[in-house]
């Protein structure tokens, strides 16, 4: 790459990252406003655009407030921490074949995970510093779901790379030339899907913040910006999980006669068209029951897809 | 497992169906004659008050919100003043219920907010409409049996002459 073009690149992702998950806030709120017969925010702008801005506005101006009991260093840092984390790992997604600030890393897919398991420290420390029941509380529930839900999601992610045999995720783009994963690898796609709810904490399994039994859970005691930021971290790593079913599962840029950009862009919207979806349809689960649906029904399937891929690979390269 | 994709799926449907909410200030709600809302006096078809000044209202009022002073003039009683604090009113009708002579009633209009609490103290003036509101017709001195000038006892609609108590000695 040429450094200026780098620099163009470096640049765009970051912004786009942040107007995607600024945007994303909108396309939520008037998704769920169609799913339940409303309209949503429909009165600043035209669409009820410009309700970003105001929320922005708002976001900026409120008053940035620590309370005394706080942790205060690690109260100010757990949110950097967790956007950071998630507009790190958006340099390894592929977007187009020249789009990408490190989609040829070939540890890309391990960076990516090694970036989620910081994420899962924001939660925590932003928790833990709050110094507050119902913020310590959530900040339990989400260590144990994250770093349990991390497991499948790097389980049910073998079996691609073992079929690319690569961790490069434009390599993985690139081995889909033929057949999507999604169709070999079903089993996998839907335990990564599920999975990455759970990892960005989304609906339904959004127990860390739970408001109806934990206030808002880990970022009770947050305002102004440093809330914006968790806020921001959670839309971005929706939009994160929803480019990365791309890239591995939907064949990422791949598509015919429009733009590679094209392609990425509709695959990743709809899929967060479809997290919204999920949002609105289900309700969430107890806490126990989702530590059972991953321990004892998406364990033991992604076990399997990684066992059954693995035997067809090494049955084809016998033959 | 089946139940959670097809409530997924009936979401889904939902993008589909047309929104029900009413784009309010552009777009005014169809509210019913019987709606509980902004409270008036009516008056008769002559176009006098009905109020009596009976203070029904004031006691049935279960938050207290309704006062008013009885005068009299030419032998039928009238509110000196009348005022509803609405900013306690809880429109739940109650003094339309208790109200005597249908003179206090319940309007299908909700648009009274204020800036300043005060103004929502509404004084007879602002309470007092030019018509009989929802029933049309309706005078209670013309079927009372009570004798007001210009209308002595017997007079009244559907009314016999009173009875001469004297002349029912057997």
């Amino acid at each position: 790459m040429v450094w200026w073009w780098a620099i163009i690149v470096i640049l765009g992702t970051v912004f786009g990252v942040l107007a995607v998950a600024a945007l994303s806030t909108m396309l939520e709120r008037r998704l769920l406003g169609f799913f339940q017969d409303r309209p949503g925010p429909n009165r600043v702008g035209p669409f009820g655009l410009l309700q970003v801005a105001a929320d922005a506005i708002k976001m900026l101006f409120k008053q940035d407030w620590i309370p005394p009991f706080a942790d205060k260093p690690v109260f100010f840092i757990a949110p950097i921490i967790g956007f950071l984390a998630v507009l790190i790992s958006f340099a390894m997604i592929p977007i187009t074949p020249s789009w990408s600030v490190a989609g040829h890393l070939n540890v890309g897919l391990l960076w990516v995970f090694g970036m989620m398991g910081l994420h899962v420290y924001s939660v925590v420390l932003g928790g833990w510093s709050s110094n507050n029941k119902f913020a310590l509380l959530g900040a339990m529930r989400a260590t144990a779901q994250m770093i349990s839900y991390e497991v499948f999601m790097g389980l049910s992610l073998l079996g691609v790379v073992m079929t690319a045999g690569s961790f490069a995720l434009s390599d993985i783009v690139e081995a889909q030339k033929h057949v999507w994963f999604v169709i070999p690898q079903c089993l996998g796609a839907v335990v990564f899907f599920i999975a990455g709810i759970a990892e960005t904490h989304r609906l339904p399994f959004d127990l860390p913040e739970g408001e109806n039994e934990l206030g808002a859970g880990y970022h009770t005691e947050y305002s102004s910006m440093k809330f914006g930021m968790f806020f921001l971290a959670e839309y971005a790593g929706m939009a994160l999980i929803a480019s990365l079913v791309t890239a591995l599962y939907l064949g990422g840029w791949s598509g015919p006669i429009l733009p590679p950009v094209v392609w990425f862009v509709v695959k990743a919207f709809l899929l967060l068209c479809f997290f919204i979806l999920l949002r609105t349809a289900l309700p969430r689960p107890r806490y126990d029951q989702l530590m059972a649906f991953g321990w004892k029904v998406l364990l033991p399937l992604s076990l399997l897809n990684t066992l059954v891929t693995g035997a067809v690979l090494l049955l084809r390269a016998g033959a | 497992m089946l139940g959670i994709i097809r409530t997924i799926w009936l979401s889904f449907l939902h993008l589909f169906h047309k929104n029900v909410t009413v784009q309010y200030p552009e777009v005014k709600p169809y509210l019913s004659p019987r709606y509980r809302g902004r409270i008036v006096l009516t008056r008769d078809p002559n176009g006098e008050e009905r109020c009596v000044a009976c203070n029904l209202c004031a006691a049935a009022c279960p938050v207290d919100c309704i006062s008013l002073q009885k005068g009299e003039r030419e032998g039928r009683w009238y509110p000196e003043f009348f005022q509803i604090n609405f900013s306690r009113c809880i429109f739940c009708g109650f003094c339309e219920e208790a109200c005597p002579t249908y003179a206090i009633q319940l309007t299908p209009d909700f648009e009274m907010s204020e800036y300043v609490r005060q103004n929502l103290v509404y004084e007879k003036k602002d309470l007092l409409i030019s018509g009989p509101g929802k029933v049309p017709g309706y005078s209670f001195y013309n079927i009372s049996g009570l004798a007001i000038p210009g209308k002595d006892k017997g007079e009244a609609e559907h009314e016999a002459p009173p009875v001469d108590t004297h002349s029912l000695m057997p």
